[in-house]
């Protein structure tokens, strides 16, 4: 569905964010995209979206090179920024200004949605607040019914019973031929949502694997000290005393807590990848 | 010394729906939920249930009747009995056996208590 190849960009001619990064992704996922601040998720999806362009390589998109901004791609692709911009409207004139866009908008879903998230369908988005307007935008991006989602930090802002709720509703809506591309650093909001984990370090994706792959090929264990097994992969103190991952014995383990995951991949990538 | 953190939440879910069985919530012959409802119940990824629903098709817990849903088979219940002791016998009893190492106590001690929460 998205299929980038030799990726190359840079916001300067002298330092490349990204050089020759490969990505493939498939439908009917919702992928966890995890990097540092600053290396790029939101980049990333940008250039998904075709709003910014690629200096080398290629993304397909569908087929369609983002830059074309094709209408047979825009009109299946939705960004959710991190920070949501709203005109000085209802609620209402935002539906009838947007939704025109995204042929497969459901209104009945919107609605479902804005009371999910226990907003007033005749509210005014210049009266709402940040977190309000946030998740105004989110009902919205949920109801285009888009065959990509693309989300960045959505659960940023939201209180908590909207969490719950926005877990709810992604893993009602997902389904085979759509995919769901969420970068973010509040891994424990969505852990539970993830099923493919794409880590983004020095313009490269140093690991990209599903949930299942995870369980099956790493060892997560709550120890009172760091293992001392040669295999040992990572290790990192925690209340309970010191969780170790190393490669799988064979038998599925414990649910992998994908901060720490994350840790691991990042201080000893060629170990974590070794194990797959 | 060591602990248990949470199980893989397919297999939490495993054990969830096992102890519904069990305990006779959830009988024999009984439809259940589809994997879109029962991911969205619990707000997990459908993949997710998708997997757990294979595992107890495995175990021989649960059919599959296309294009109906998922059922009960007529010996979920021994099934999952069996299933659950298994578990039981290969993931927990190791922790309390050694638990019961670390803190010297014998089957004496253990029957003692097991009288006064009977």
């Amino acid at each position: 569905m998205i299929d980038i190849n030799g990726l190359a960009f840079g916001y300067s001619h002298r330092k490349d964010l990204f050089k020759d990064l490969n990505l493939k992704i498939t439908s009917g996922k919702i992928h966890g995209l995890l990097g540092l601040n600053g290396a790029g998720k939101s980049s990333l999806l940008h250039l998904i979206q075709g709003l910014r362009f690629a200096d080398e390589g290629s993304i397909k998109v569908f087929g369609l090179s983002p830059k074309q901004r094709d209408i047979k791609h825009l009109q299946q692709s939705f960004l959710l920024p991190e920070e949501v911009y709203t005109p000085d409207i209802s609620m209402k004139q935002y539906i009838d200004m947007y939704s025109p866009f995204y042929p497969l908008f459901s209104l009945e879903s919107f609605l479902q949605f804005l009371n999910e998230f226990e907003l007033d369908r005749s509210a005014h988005l210049g009266q709402m607040s940040m977190g309000q307007k946030k998740k105004a935008v989110i009902a919205f991006a949920l109801a285009t019914n888009t065959k990509i989602l693309l989300m960045d930090e959505p659960t940023n802002g939201l209180d908590i019973p909207s969490k719950k709720q926005f877990r709810k509703i992604l893993s009602h809506i997902i389904t085979d031929d759509r995919t769901f591309l969420i970068s973010t650093h509040q891994i424990r909001d969505l852990h539970s949502l993830i099923d493919n984990v794409i880590a983004i370090s020095n313009g490269h994706i140093i690991f990209n694997q599903s949930i299942n792959e995870i369980v099956d090929s790493l060892h997560f264990s709550l120890d009172g000290k760091p293992s001392s097994s040669d295999d040992l992969i990572y290790h990192e103190r925690v209340p309970g005393g010191y969780l170790n991952i190393s490669p799988s014995t064979g038998i599925p383990s414990f649910e992998p807590d994908l901060e720490v995951l994350f840790n691991a991949i990042m201080t000893n990538n060629s170990a974590i990848n070794q194990a797959f | 010394m060591n602990f248990r953190p949470p199980a893989p939440i397919f297999l939490q879910i495993a054990e969830h729906i096992i102890q519904l069985i069990i305990s006779g919530d959830w009988k024999e012959g009984d439809r259940i939920p589809s994997v879109r409802d029962f991911a969205t119940d619990v707000e997990v990824n459908p993949n997710t249930v998708v997997r757990t629903y294979n595992l107890l098709s495995q175990e021989g817990i649960i059919s599959n009747k296309r294009g109906v849903g998922y059922f009960l088979n007529e010996n979920a219940k021994k099934l999952s009995t069996t299933y659950l002791k298994k578990q039981f016998i290969n993931e927990e009893l190791p922790y309390f056996i050694k638990m019961m190492k670390t803190l010297e106590l014998d089957f004496e001690d253990l029957k003692k208590e097991y009288n006064e929460h009977k």
